[in-house]
């Protein structure tokens, strides 16, 4: 059988930083070829390649035996590649039919019609929808069939599904896979992202494994077991980073959370820090990490849970609480969550914790605060022109910083940090792990989520792994390999597929802020 | 600027002149200079101390209601119920104050106003209802309020238990009018809350990145309702100096009013977005309204034609402080 599509040497940069380093894949007409890799490994960055969403620096594009290059998603969909991404493209208030022929539509509808043909695609791939629901009040499962059935409606070559059962209930996963059977049988080929293994290892034909941007390797399901995968996608160090402080004391617990519920993003997580202890959240992006972080810290209300600190249960129901119980956050996203980037690093600074600076008329006492924030800048190495320079002013790295000095100034007992270093150099980062080890070392309870694992294994007493909404595992210093970790993070016990809700509406689904 | 950027010192935050920046902070002094000096030659009649007090005395309501616009905007919210609130201020002074005397009446008076901010308040910073359409809700029912109080008639102020507050309307201290120093004092209360104190930073915070500040641990919705308190409470002292200048109460004044004002604030700099904007820049930007209406009914401009210019004017002042970017592509 011919390649259907094929990439030669794809290479790609962002900014100086290479995305991709000459891929090579390629695609066959009527196989599920998966594509496998950890988090940054490039694997979404190439079907970007792909459905003409970005052009690379260098390599071929060949597609039916033709080179080409895809100027615009609109060229590769015309040519009958199409990308389903996790966030569905879809315009919630049309119904199913609008959205189907949304590139088409005539500029006077026949509902008739329109609805005719759309029931038609929806049958094909042996499926029933009403067409003239409004897509908005499907279930996530059925708005995944409207975007598909949005590909089929026209002739349709190539699709790529970019971890399509991550929303997705066991029933949905499974409805899902009869459809990519048939489109298979019809001879399309279907590129498949995901990182639920036993999943990969019963539909696909091929798998290709990236690692940080270059192709490790091409195997089958025959060749290779789920262990052998994961030890292609793993491997490589940082540990050079973390120059492994003296022993820290690790005293009483500070924090407890038990049970801690949330739609199906946190599902049940308790666990406890200890004074002096830094403890990782390891596992995949989406695995309900940073949702139950937020929840820890009030930012989003729980449906279920409970939090003590220092052995007392604290009511949690807004950020404020949390800080008032002496928890804080640093959050993933600096430039949205974490910091006012057009206000000053000293308001920035001093935001979470300004009574001690405010005098007994109520004026903030502006020399103590300057000198305030500049003791703590210089505790925390920052490089700025001063001040009074706005936060965006900085680079990533002392950004981030400037979170991190709220929180020293702050002086909560537990520290929460979502993604610490992402977007910061090499540089940076060694001292943001040195100023998180100064945090716990001061008797700080620290909890710690990161998707490099690298850096939880050299930072943390131990790593907990969450999956899907629950924690999967824990891991010691002796453990702390990744193939480990990535075993926990990729694999679902069979028993406990079967003990959760399904066909959840979509609402919960999506993330509230 | 770049994640990836090196750890060199980020460049000075003081940077060389820059005409983009300058506009931005003083374009709307540079409008107001220009414009007296414009009247002035036009002028004879401008520059004597009896039309420059009218002026004043003119936007004395404007610039107060300006203040409380100022903190609603820096949020990043609006209130178009100012010009309703000014009408059942104007009502219920007049009324109050001729039964429950001048204390009593006053307070009844701001805290009628205060209390539809508080309304508005609720429904936008708890419910997180959009801002807009509330106080456009809210500016019509405030309206029928007025109305419905003053049962649609003007209401003669009682001149005995009113003459204080009348003398207040129409008096001077040191040759300037009262309602000018009650401005003046409106803006250094507001100036110094808003530049040294807590409640002023949250706020000017809350506009430039609402949810940073929430995720800082503060209640944002305490002080997002407080603004519109303050806009209220102010909204309705301005409506009292209307009473105290006219002597009467009346429902219908202050239509359209709230356009004003928000023009006021923004021809003073402030972001609709939030987080920036200043006192002393809202003051000009009331002046350069004033002086702009007055200059054109010295020289005799229609009517008509002095809303085409005032049109013109304010986008003339948005292009000299925000345009600076479209100009240089």
């Amino acid at each position: 059988m011919s390649d259907l599509l094929t990439l030669r040497g794809i290479t790609k940069s962002f900014g100086g930083v290479r995305a991709l380093k000459g891929v090579d894949f390629s695609l066959r007409a009527g196989e599920v070829h998966a594509l496998l890799g950890e988090n940054g490994a490039g694997k979404s960055t190439l079907m970007r390649v792909v459905g003409g969403e970005i052009q690379p620096d260098a390599g071929t594009i060949t597609f039916e035996g033709r080179p080409l290059t895809l100027a615009d998603p609109k060229a590769a969909a015309d040519l009958g590649i199409a990308v389903i991404h996790q966030e569905l493209a879809l315009a919630p208030d049309l119904t199913v039919a609008e959205n189907i022929f949304l590139r088409e539509l005539p500029a006077a509808i026949s509902w008739s019609r329109l609805n005719r043909r759309a029931r038609e695609v929806v049958a094909r791939m042996g499926f029933e929808l009403d067409v003239r629901r409004r897509v908005g009040d499907l279930a996530v499962a059925q708005q995944q069939v409207v975007e598909i059935a949005k590909a089929l409606a026209r002739d349709l070559k190539v699709i790529v599904f970019d971890e399509p059962t991550a929303v997705l209930g066991a029933r949905d996963a499974e409805r899902l896979h009869e459809i990519i059977a048939v489109l298979r049988e019809s001879g399309v080929g279907i590129v498949y992202i995901s990182h639920r293994l036993e999943e990969v290892f019963r539909i696909a034909d091929r798998m290709t494994v990236m690692k940080d941007g270059a192709l490790v390797g091409v195997t089958s399901p025959r060749e290779s077991t789920i262990d052998d995968v994961i030890r292609m996608m793993v491997g490589r160090s940082l540990s050079a980073l973390f120059p492994k402080a003296e022993q820290r004391k690790i005293g009483a617990e500070v924090l407890r959370v038990d049970n801690l519920r949330r739609g199906v993003k946190v599902r049940g997580v308790s666990l406890t820090v200890h004074a002096g202890e830094i403890v990782g959240l390891g596992g995949l992006v989406g695995s309900g990490r940073t949702e139950t972080a937020r929840l820890i810290f009030g930012a989003d209300a729980r449906e279920a849970g409970e939090i003590r600190v220092h052995g007392k249960v604290v009511r949690i129901a807004s950020p404020l609480d949390a800080v008032l119980a002496g928890i804080g956050l640093v959050p993933e996203d600096r430039k949205h969550h974490g910091a006012i980037l057009d206000m000053s690093i000293r308001i920035n600074t001093t935001l979470a914790r300004l009574a001690p600076l405010v005098n007994l008329a109520g004026f903030i006492r502006r020399r103590a605060e300057r000198e305030t924030v500049t003791g703590l800048g210089r505790q925390l190495r920052l490089k700025s022109a001063g001040v009074e320079a706005p936060v965006s002013s900085l680079s990533g790295g002392n950004q981030q910083k400037v979170v991190l000095a709220k929180w020293f100034h702050a002086g909560g007992d537990v520290i929460i940090l979502d993604e610490p270093t992402r977007g910061v150099d090499v540089g940076a980062k060694r001292e943001i792990y040195g100023l998180i080890e100064e945090l716990a070392a001061a008797g700080r309870a620290i909890l710690v989520i990161s998707s490099e694992h690298q850096e939880l294994f050299g930072l943390c007493d131990r790593v907990l792994v969450m999956a899907e909404g629950e924690l999967r595992g824990t891991l010691l210093p002796e453990d702390y390999v990744e193939e480990k970790l990535l075993a926990l993070a990729m694999t679902k016990p069979i028993a406990a597929a079967e003990a959760h809700p399904e066909d959840l509406p979509a609402h919960t689904h999506q993330p509230v802020n | 600027m770049s994640d990836t950027a090196t750890s060199a010192p980020a460049s000075s935050h003081r940077r060389p002149f820059e005409a983009g920046e300058f506009f931005r902070r003083y374009g709307t002094l540079c409008i107001f200079v220009v414009l007296v000096l414009g009247a002035t030659f036009e002028s004879h009649a401008f520059l004597t101390d009896r039309n420059i007090m009218n002026v004043l005395r003119q936007i004395a309501g404007t610039g107060i209601m300006a203040v409380g616009m100022l903190f609603v905007i820096l949020t990043g919210g609006i209130d178009l119920s100012v010009g309703s609130i000014l009408a059942l201020g104007s009502v219920v002074s007049a009324i109050t104050i001729g039964v429950h005397g001048t204390g009593l009446g006053l307070g009844i008076s701001v805290l009628s106003g205060a209390g539809c901010g508080l309304v508005t308040g609720i429904l936008v910073a708890y419910a997180g209802l959009p801002p807009f359409v509330i106080t456009l809700a809210a500016m019509t029912a405030v309206r029928g309020f007025a109305l419905i109080i003053s049962n649609g008639q003007p209401i003669m102020m009682d001149d005995t238990a009113g003459a204080l507050i009348e003398n207040f309307g129409s008096g001077f201290f040191l040759g300037i009018p009262d309602p000018v120093w009650l401005m003046a004092l409106v803006f250094i209360i507001a100036g110094v809350v808003l530049n040294f104190t807590k409640f002023g930073r949250m706020v000017k915070a809350i506009g430039s990145n609402r949810e940073a500040v929430r995720l800082s641990g503060i209640p944002v919705p305490r002080y997002i309702m407080a603004v519109y308190i303050i806009s209220g409470a102010l909204a309705a002292v301005a409506g009292i100096i209307t009473t105290s200048r006219t002597g009467v109460g009346s429902g219908v004044i202050g239509v359209g009013a709230e356009l004003n004002v928000i023009a006021a604030v923004v021809i003073g700099g402030a972001s609709l977005m939030g987080g920036r904007g200043g006192v002393i820049n809202t003051l000009l930007g009331a002046l350069v309204m004033g002086v702009i209406g007055n200059i054109m009914n010295l020289v005799g401009v229609p009517g008509y034609n002095q809303q085409v210019c005032m049109g013109a004017i304010i986008v003339i002042a948005m292009l000299l402080q925000h345009g600076s970017r479209w100009f240089k592509r």
